[in-house]
């Protein structure tokens, strides 16, 4: 068995380790649903879901039990074929995507094969990224169309009109990152991101190089809103007016699976922000000399956090809290005080910052989408080709101008 | 491992032609011929062509398509209709098509032993860049004005008459 293991290892640690991810990614989005409904909730002044287990934190899996259980009718007359398709595209292509992110610096060694923290690492990621996710299109436009149904077909068009113009913003926008690091492969776009302006600013993207990247991280961020079909630009789904849009046939576990791709379309979209400016798992401070006591930040966070969540646990009013909640605080102490070993010590920085980084992306959709009203129809697409396109073009010549004259 | 995954994606290419064309409904005609652009996209990664395989996808799988695809779904068009003079078609073309893929199989069989091993090129973005750019780039942007003013055609075709500033 270890034998066979051995000569197929590259196969075998890309199971391993799609298995994993596939697990982590899928928990983790269901736990987004609840992230979101919590976040918006507190921005209306509702306490969002909070019945299901303490502070609501059983209610994804309550939700996926309704998914599961709940009739799955089929419209009259729909393409029976590409209505079944549309949503497993939706999501096979969402999850695809997640593939190529690195995660983290180190390599990890699994049945003798030394590999690195993403699923693959290519060359031409950013490339296949884009080719991945131009394929996401079809999940919506298709479902519209195969539901045999006036607002599906409606709101299926609608999106594919809006991904298709906004796209071309989204893939403009980075091309001056690209033109920086010289290359399509993440990893690199990272490499080339470290050091310190004045010993304190980081030399992220956003505000270091030969031009700081402001103008294309704000075309990439709005483009990306519009792209995963987010408010302020969710037209395709306007309640108002198409009642659900393209999944307004769909139920149960196909619904699901929409919701599902929605939510790793924001995943990636926020990853790869994070590592086209934002340094992806490079630590915010100088990790030498003064400040190696930064190290200990990931360490000293999970513990604070789960010190307070078995203060909170005890002081819960049901019996399930007092008891839940405290093993949620004192598995959080235990992963702080693992962090903090120096055994693990420097593997969890790389993960711990991307991930910190991640996190405040999706919190900054749910504070977008909780804050702003959705556009009208013709505004949005004045904003994409009148507003993101142009300024994203000017954003490359500007960049390339300023790579040629400072000659690098 | 290699002659696995060529012979899978060549058959999923030929399927999806085939497809494409016996579909009587326009829409799965053009998810088949998405199938076959995904599988030579495969292809192309195969022979080491990275870049010509993602931009493969992102052009016909990702824009042209997508087109494709709302054109169909905008005009709602019907199903296709047998007529005689298709039925009439399948009696010439048939034939014309096994000589074709006879010829096909007959120069191709003959010429395979004289292919090489093409080498190994890992860095394919920069000399593509280079040939794009600065060997080529007059009749590359040609090639862009002459698309531009096929656009401003379509758009002129297209204005109703009447129709002013």
């Amino acid at each position: 068995m270890s034998a066979f293991l051995a000569e197929h290892s590259l196969i075998a640690t890309s199971i391993v380790k799609t298995v994993v991810l596939l697990f982590l990614v899928l928990t983790a989005l269901a736990y987004l649903t609840w992230f979101e409904r919590k976040v918006v909730g507190h921005i209306q002044s509702r306490w969002g879901p909070y019945r299901v287990g303490p502070h609501g934190l059983l209610q994804p899996l309550a939700d996926g039990l309704k998914f599961i259980m709940k009739e799955d009718p089929f419209p009259i007359g729909a393409d029976k074929f590409v209505y079944f398709l549309a949503p497993l595209l939706s999501m096979a292509v969402a999850l695809t995507a997640l593939a190529i992110i690195p995660f983290g610096p180190q390599e990890i060694t699994l049945f003798g094969h030394t590999s690195s923290l993403a699923i693959v690492d290519l060359n031409l990621g950013l490339l296949f990224l884009f080719a991945i996710s131009s394929l996401g299109v079809y999940g919506v436009s298709l479902a519209g169309w195969a539901s045999n149904s006036k607002y599906p077909l409606l709101g299926g068009l609608r999106s594919s009109a809006q991904m298709v113009s906004y796209e071309l913003s989204l893939t403009l926008s980075v091309v001056g990152v690209l033109l920086m690091a010289g290359s399509f492969s993440l990893r690199d776009f990272i490499q080339h991101q470290q050091g310190w302006t004045w010993h304190f600013l980081p030399r992220w993207n956003l505000f270091a190089g030969p031009l700081p990247q402001i103008l294309g991280f704000f075309c990439y961020f709005v483009a990306a809103i519009a792209e995963t079909n987010r408010a302020p630009f969710d037209l395709a789904e306007a309640e108002q007016e198409l009642v659900g849009g393209f999944h307004t046939e769909y139920s149960s576990m196909k619904f699901a699976m929409f919701f599902m791709a929605e939510y790793a379309n924001m995943v990636t979209v926020s990853c790869l922000a994070t590592i086209l400016f934002f340094g992806g798992w490079l630590s915010p401070f100088p990790v030498a000399g003064s400040w190696s006591w930064t190290l200990y930040i990931p360490a000293a966070v999970f513990v604070i956090c789960g010190l307070m969540l078995i203060w909170d646990g005890i002081t819960y009013t049901t019996n399930i809290g007092k008891v839940e909640l405290v093993i949620l605080g004192f598995a959080l102490t235990g992963v702080g005080v693992l962090a903090g070993t120096s055994f693990a010590i420097s593997f969890v920085q790389g993960p711990f910052w991307f991930l910190t980084k991640v996190l405040a992306f999706l919190f900054i959709y749910v504070w977008v989408r909780g804050t702003l009203p959705r556009f009208r129809y013709d505004q949005l697409m004045a904003i994409g080709w009148k507003l993101l396109l142009p300024v994203s073009l000017a954003n490359v010549v500007l960049t390339s101008l300023a790579l040629v004259v400072t000659g690098r | 491992m290699m002659m696995i995954l060529f012979f899978a994606l060549a058959a999923i290419a030929v399927a999806g032609a085939v497809s494409l064309i016996l579909q009587k409904e326009p829409i799965h005609s053009a998810l088949s011929l998405i199938i076959v652009m995904v599988a030579l996209a495969g292809l192309y990664l195969l022979l080491g062509a990275e870049f010509i395989s993602a931009v493969q996808i992102i052009v016909y799988a990702g824009a042209i398509m997508v087109l494709f695809v709302f054109v169909i779904m905008l005009l709602n068009a019907g199903n296709e209709e047998r007529t005689n003079f298709s039925r009439m078609a399948a009696y010439i073309g048939l034939p014309l098509a096994a000589v074709l893929g006879a010829g096909l199989v007959y120069f191709v069989g003959r010429g395979s032993q004289q292919v090489a091993n093409p080498e190994v090129v890992t860095d394919v973005t920069r000399p593509l860049a280079m040939m794009l750019f600065k060997d080529y780039v007059f009749p590359f942007e040609l090639t862009s004005i002459l698309i531009l003013i096929a656009i401003l055609g379509a758009v002129v075709l297209a204005r109703r008459e009447g129709d002013s500033e």
